[in-house]
């Protein structure tokens, strides 16, 4: 057979090998060194949880320190994915127990975890030390206090913007007074006040600590008392500023965050009033992060604050900061790489916020290494696309959200076709796309023809016909996921690039044209893809020709998941049956 | 405990997790359960239907049928179809363009949403909703020096369930202030007609879905609101006041008018 690498020289080159992508390229070579890599792969990350079973992938990494998954389709962050759809992190949870004892981390984005799933980590992970929740639901504040009982090496705890049940602020007290490990703690989607003096002492107690996001019930005294008590601090989020404060207080303030001389990262800031910004000022040459999208700040009190933030490589903002504002970020924020803009009022007659395009011109222009941009406008011109597109050829992620749909360049009438176009022709690292205003189906010629590194594609109320889908389906060498909403077409360009769904991770797409018939027919084509119909109504009660709701389609190794609730039906790989019994409950 | 099975629906009915035979009686029951004959379809909707609430006298609800399956099978899953109704109700949206429109997460418009209350709210600490936020804060009561101005960001989430949709939804009761924005939230929920946003259709982004005129107060339309209270029971939505009943509703449901009996007429 030739020279064979033992496979302990293998192994210890794999060691310096970290890419999950390349290990899967080495995993492929031959039999010996999928072997070798499935043995010594510790980070596993699963883009959907229904592509793979819990079980094979627990067999196949029986080393798993770090494991990664995720759950709903993206477009279920707006509501467009009804309750109850699944994702349930409880079987990845049993299977690792059983199988993967030493695992360490766990992060979970998008996924139904209960509390009977958080008190089975507390109790299968001996040396559990991670936990991650992004945008996850279902448990409550009793499953945390299991978490931050046992498990005695905890170093990172973090809930970002889930939905938990809150049942009160107890979970805190649940740390015992050995726990030293903490080294970031995140609750600040929860609402229950925590006792200040458990979270004094515990913090006293942690010296590792670096990442602490409060809940906005902890009061501006109880973050003072915090930053006494850790300095160290490299990301912080403060509690809520919606007290008012007597002057001393107001020092007392100033006088904290200027210790903290490691502070790297500044998030929470809610209801923050501009009298309090001052107290931040001495942190602000040294912010790399600052999110100030849920402080109600205006003009010009957020110059006097940005303006003070030459480091600063991350920022989000609410569209109060205006074009005036971005233009004073243009001068200021040189490092700036990504730049958020939400909107304050997303309610559309409530617009009339100064914040145009030119905002994320002039952004475009100051800050060469602009890469990731997401930007709520009302409206836009080609103009401004192509001046983007020309002046940061550099950006990997570009997401513009028109508020208004359908809308065309207002300066010019037309499509935003011309722009789009310059965007994914000139950005050649372009990653993620999101496209919104006028575009027809021109718009994703180019988009197909030029976006070859794009790996995910947001489209919403655009193209004229199925000519949109297939430019995509036939073009965009990269794409992983793409989501449409409101696109009122699909079948043909379905059924035609039925072979490139399998390339890809998942195709969303709700209130389309797509026919109960044709997801039949996409469904007996493509055993390995899974054709979910998320809809009211059972497909068979309507006309073949009569559109679904919505269909998530991703390829799977694992079969027809059994979990479906009601309204959700994989199509039977037999078109006679239509929809797999196994889905109806 | 087998993690996948979460609340069941009174009507016993089991959605997730369990292995095939199991869910044949599960599918018969759910079956048997409040869905009407007829499927729900467009031209039902068609009709002028409205929502009646608050007619007069407190009575009880008791249905025919169990409560309806609910598809929300999970606690506090999916959460998030609560924040068009939020943002909608809270912003007097007429121009409500879509589901989801604009792609903002939920957190992000709950945020917003409060944001916008307490700055209505911000006049004095003598309203109703001021009172119950003092209430609610330990701060307030403990420190003198502080005036608390905190806006509410506690979100009160109930399941809204209508007889002959299986799809239920959720509603923030928080972001609410009267019995008139609930209605017109649950209207916008459950009485659009979710169609593709055409260019045709979209007149310069004037309200896409066609909504039912509302019958406020007058008993004639078909469907009607009703809540589940704390001990159970399922009461007339309307009848006691707005922040009554916030302390006591557990759950909502809107009936078809057939299915409701003893109503004391």
């Amino acid at each position: 057979m030739g020279l064979r690498l033992p496979s302990k020289v293998l192994e210890h080159i794999l060691s310096f090998i970290d890419s999950n992508e390349d290990r899967n390229s080495v995993s492929l070579v031959c039999k010996s060194w999928f072997e070798t890599e499935r043995k010594t792969r510790k980070r596993v990350f699963v883009g959907n949880c229904y592509a793979v079973s819990p079980a094979a992938v627990a067999k196949r990494f029986p080393e798993m320190r770090s494991l990664t998954l995720k759950g709903k389709p993206h477009f279920a962050d707006y509501n467009l994915v009804p309750d109850g759809w699944g994702g349930y992190a409880w079987p990845w949870i049993e299977a690792m127990a059983a199988k993967c004892p030493s695992l360490e981390e766990i992060r979970l984005k998008r996924m139904v975890v209960t509390d009977e799933c958080l008190e089975k980590i507390a109790a299968s992970f001996k040396d559990f030390e991670v936990l991650v929740l992004t945008s996850c639901e279902g448990f409550s504040t009793d499953g945390i206090a299991a978490i931050a009982a046992t498990c005695r090496n905890l170093r990172v705890l973090e809930l970002r913007e889930c939905i938990v049940e809150d049942l009160g602020g107890d979970w805190l007290s649940y740390f015992p007074e050995t726990s030293t490990s903490l080294v970031s703690l995140d609750f600040s989607c929860l609402d229950s006040e925590v006792k200040i003096s458990d979270l004094e002492r515990l913090v006293s107690r942690s010296p590792n600590l670096k990442s602490l996001k409060l809940n906005p019930a902890v009061t501006l005294d109880g973050l003072v008392s915090l930053l006494r008590r850790a300095p160290q601090l490299t990301e912080l989020g403060t509690g809520s500023f919606a007290f008012q404060l007597k002057p001393e207080a107001f020092s007392k303030l100033s006088e904290a965050f200027s210790n903290c001389k490691q502070l790297q990262s500044l998030s929470g800031l809610w209801d923050v009033l501009p009298e309090y910004l001052p107290a931040l000022y001495s942190v602000c040459p040294g912010l790399t992060s600052l999110n100030l999208s849920y402080a109600t700040v205006r003009m010009p009190d957020l110059v006097e604050l940005l303006r003070r933030c030459s480091k600063l490589q991350k920022l989000w903002v609410m569209d109060l900061i205006e074009d005036k504002g971005l233009e004073a970020v243009a001068s200021y924020c040189k490092e700036l790489r990504e730049l958020r803009v939400f909107p304050s009022a997303p309610d559309l007659d409530e617009a009339n916020i100064p914040l145009t395009e030119q905002g994320l011109v002039v952004v475009s222009k100051g800050c060469r290494k602009l890469e990731s941009v997401l930007y709520f406008c009302v409206q836009f011109t080609n103009a401004a696309l192509l001046t983007i597109a020309r002046k940061r050829p550099n950006l990997k992620c570009f997401r513009l959200c028109v508020i208004e749909p359908f809308a065309p360049d207002y300066k010019t009438n037309e499509p935003l076709d011309k722009g789009f176009k310059a965007i994914a022709e000139g950005c050649k690292d372009l990653r993620r796309l999101s496209v919104s205003g006028l575009l027809s189906d021109k718009a994703f010629k180019y988009i197909g023809k030029h976006a070859k590194k794009v790996r995910m594609l947001s489209i919403a109320f655009a193209g004229d016909s199925d000519l949109m889908l297939h430019h995509l389906l036939s073009g965009c060498e990269s794409l992983k996921k793409l989501e449409i909403r409101d696109c009122p077409f699909g079948d043909t360009a379905l059924l035609e690039h039925a072979a490139k769904l399998e390339t890809m991770r998942s195709l969303w797409m709700s209130s389309c044209f797509v026919s109960f018939g044709a997801c039949k027919i996409l469904s007996k084509k493509m055993p390995r893809l899974n054709v979910e119909v998320i809809d009211e109504h059972p497909p068979e009660t309507r006309p073949e020709s009569s559109p679904v709701e919505r269909i998530y389609i991703y390829r799977t190794v694992a079969g027809p998941r059994m979990d479906t609730p009601e309204f959700v039906w994989t199509i039977h790989k037999n078109p006679e049956i239509g929809v797999s019994h196994l889905a109806i409950k | 405990m087998n993690g996948l099975q979460d609340v069941c629906s009174s009507s016993g009915s089991v959605m997730i997790g369990l292995p095939a035979e199991e869910d044949e009686n599960a599918a018969l029951s759910s079956e048997d359960s409040s869905r009407p004959d007829e499927s729900v379809s467009e031209t039902e909707l068609d009709l002028a239907l409205g929502l009646s609430i608050g007619l007069k006298g407190r009575r009880k609800v008791r249905s025919s049928l169990s409560s309806s399956s609910s598809s929300s099978m999970t606690r506090e899953s999916g959460t998030k179809r609560s924040a068009d109704s939020s943002y909608a109700a809270a912003s007097n949206a007429t121009r409500q363009v879509a589901v989801g429109w604009p792609p903002l997460r939920t957190y992000r418009i709950n945020s917003l949403v409060n944001q916008a209350k307490s700055l209505a709210t911000e006049g004095g600490l003598s309203s109703d909703i001021q009172k119950d936020t003092v209430k609610n804060s330990v701060v307030a009561a403990k420190n003198d020096d502080v005036c608390f101005i905190k806006s509410t960001r506690t979100s009160m989430l109930v399941k809204v369930t209508m007889d002959g949709v299986i799809i239920g939804r959720k509603v923030d009761l928080n972001a609410l202030d009267s019995y008139a924005a609930l209605e017109k939230t649950l209207e916008q929920m459950f009485f659009q007609i979710p169609s593709p946003v055409t260019k045709s259709n979209t007149q310069g982004c004037k309200t896409i879905k066609e909504t039912r005129a509302s019958v406020l107060l007058d008993g004639s339309s078909e469907y009607i609101i009703t809540y589940q209270d704390k001990d159970g029971d399922w009461m007339l939505v309307g009848d006691v006041p707005w922040q009554m009943f916030l302390g006591s509703v557990k759950r909502l449901r809107i009936m078809k008018h057939s299915n409701e009996t003893g109503v004391g007429m």
